[in-house]
């Protein structure tokens, strides 16, 4: 059981910490009078706590992904974008210029709301990131590379084929798979960006039942359309509307009695 | 709105002749498509007399001793041996050349380079306007650039001014071919790469692999197929060109195969214009030039058809990822 979360703001002993986060995306060709930058996530602050399950909900555009995407860096890739303010790892600042965004990648690990597999086999698929790091003897690949699927509850479906294309996995298991790719590296956290949107109810309930159990050993932040989705699996959740952290807090409060009337509005389904 | 349209339904049979209304542009349409599938059919006719020509007067000639024999006779006897051996050479040192620098300038321009880069700006709009040079001039870039600047000053520094490499050669007319070629496989590869879809270089990037893992291991493996393409329309586009290696390394006859890159070579384009222009005898030189003519064009054929294989065969498998 988690301890005093009162305040909500801060979790159990941290992981993640950030402050007065502001990301903002360059705009392409914008018309006149409009500014250059549309600002998508305005002064955040927020704790992620270790081995815990951090949802993060909220309409379509307020800022929910551009938060994940922040905490391994992946918001690098998208040209335009300008991060400002602190977000610590262990208390260290991964927004620093220099910080190895390679290796922050490798404790921050990432499934996305599509399933993607590489073409490649599906022992290639979760032995890629490792590869990646250099890890190339074969036993201790192989071994990893098990352990990876057995986590991610996949073994047992595919350990007669790992030969085979991952292309060919259905979607449920597809997305087992690229959970067992992220595992595979051993990240301390994992992000998922709505990693069930895809996914047909049994495979999602599998995928639930996954995150239940991965949380014993790592922290995850799940940002879900699913109001009952993050009731299940989370402890806190955060409400994010029109790039503000409107409020975040035990999952349960959050639910039952929220503090901001936004909140209330959004979880009985007035809008979003 | 009702106006608007009407004013517009009336206007093809103005250019028509003037009769009005919606019979007229139903008579419009009929024109159209008469006019449009006669243009197509007849860029099919073409096709069908070149080939049907070549074929007629030409497949009687081509044998074994025509691939492999040299010319004789003054041209007018004997085979395209050589030339079929110096076509193959110049292409394969054009290729060695052309497909790395395109590739990596494709890469360049696709993965690293931002799309506001002024740099990338300028390379583009360079290829842009290299593909639209025409190859003559190509031919005399090759022939001021690369014997008389490079070639002589090779052999100024390490031949002692002895002629070496300042002289038209096999490699010259390789490097000016792959300089016109240069624009097919740029875009070509980049286009290739584009369509490798974002996720895919994201769920790579995010497990803690670096920009140059993700693009050789992921992204280039995936965009193989359209790269692949581009270097063989490169290649057959390359192998027909007679223009650019005029000056630059093609030899009217020769006894000898080359052995060197810097050695003269024979080329089917050229050899085809030098039967048809230079012969004594037109009529007693009509079998070989065809015979040349069905051979460069076979082979010419047959890379593109190799590449339209490969392009299907890509995206089916994009098809059956998707």
């Amino acid at each position: 059981m988690i301890e005093d979360l009162s305040n909500g703001t801060t979790g159990p002993r941290g992981k993640l910490a950030v402050r007065g986060l502001d990301v903002f995306y360059r705009v392409e060709k914008p018309k006149k009078g409009q500014p250059g930058e549309n600002q998508a996530l305005k002064a955040v602050d927020l704790d992620v706590g270790v081995n815990e399950v951090l949802a993060l909900i909220g309409p379509s555009g307020c800022g929910k992904s551009t938060f994940l995407r922040v905490l391994n860096r992946m918001n690098d890739t998208v040209p335009g974008a300008r991060v400002a303010g602190s977000v610590t790892l262990d208390g260290e600042e991964i927004l620093a210029p220099k910080y190895d965004v390679v290796g922050l990648r490798r404790r921050v690990g990432m499934v996305f709301q599509r399933p993607v597999a590489f073409p490649k086999s599906i022992f290639d698929n979760v032995a890629y990131g490792l590869r990646a790091h250099g890890l190339s003897e074969k036993r201790e690949l192989e071994w990893r590379v098990q352990q990876a699927l057995t986590r991610a509850a996949l073994w047992d479906e595919v350990k007669d084929r790992l030969d085979a294309n991952g292309l060919g996995l259905s979607g449920g298991q597809a997305q087992r798979l690229c959970i067992a790719r992220a595992l595979a590296v051993e990240p301390e956290v994992l992000l998922m960006d709505e990693p069930t949107s895809a996914l047909d109810p049994i495979a999602t309930a599998k995928l639930e039942e996954l995150i239940a159990e991965l949380r014993e050993e790592l922290t995850i932040v799940i940002v879900t359309h699913s109001m009952q989705q993050a009731g299940r699996v989370s402890q806190r959740t955060a409400f994010f509307y029109m790039g503000s952290l409107v409020e975040v807090g035990t999952t349960r409060d959050v639910f039952t009695r929220p503090r901001e009337p936004r909140t209330e509005d959004y979880i009985s389904g007035r809008f979003g | 709105m009702q106006p608007i349209l009407e004013e517009r339904a009336s206007r093809p049979p103005r250019l028509n002749g003037g009769a009005g209304g919606g019979a007229a542009g139903r008579a419009g349409d009929a024109v159209l498509l008469v006019a449009s599938a006669a243009a197509a059919a007849l860029i099919v006719l073409m096709l069908v007399v070149i080939l049907v020509d070549a074929l007629i007067h030409g497949a009687g000639t081509v044998s074994f001793a025509f691939l492999t024999k040299p010319p004789s006779g003054g041209m007018m006897a004997g085979g395209v041996g050589p030339a079929i051996f110096g076509t193959a050479a110049l292409t394969i040192v054009m290729t060695i050349a052309v497909v790395p620098v395109g590739v990596l300038t494709a890469i360049y321009l696709s993965e690293y380079a931002s799309p506001s880069s002024r740099l990338a700006r300028i390379v583009r709009l360079a290829v842009a306007n290299l593909a639209g040079v025409p190859s003559i001039v190509f031919g005399l870039f090759g022939l001021g650039f690369f014997i008389q600047a490079i070639g002589r000053g090779i052999d100024r520094v390490a031949f002692g001014g002895q002629v070496t490499y300042g002289q038209p050669a096999l490699v010259w007319a390789a490097l000016t071919l792959s300089i016109l070629t240069m624009p097919v496989v740029i875009v070509a590869t980049e286009e290739a790469l584009r369509a490798v879809p974002r996720s895919l270089r994201d769920a790579s990037l995010a497990l803690g692999a670096t920009k140059f893992q993700t693009t050789f291991n992921v992204v280039v493996p995936q965009a193989l197929g359209g790269i692949l393409t581009g270097a063989i329309l490169a290649v057959s586009r390359g192998a027909g060109e007679v223009a650019p290696i005029l000056f630059t390394g093609a030899a009217f006859f020769l006894p000898e195969l080359p052995t060197n890159l810097n050695d003269q070579f024979m080329h089917l384009g050229y050899h085809v214009y030098v039967l048809a222009t230079q012969s004594p005898d037109v009529d007693r030189t009509k079998p070989i030039l065809y015979g040349s003519v069905l051979v460069l064009l076979g082979l010419t054929f047959a890379l593109n058809f190799v590449a339209v294989i490969i392009r299907a065969r890509t995206r089916r498998g994009a098809a059956a990822r998707a």
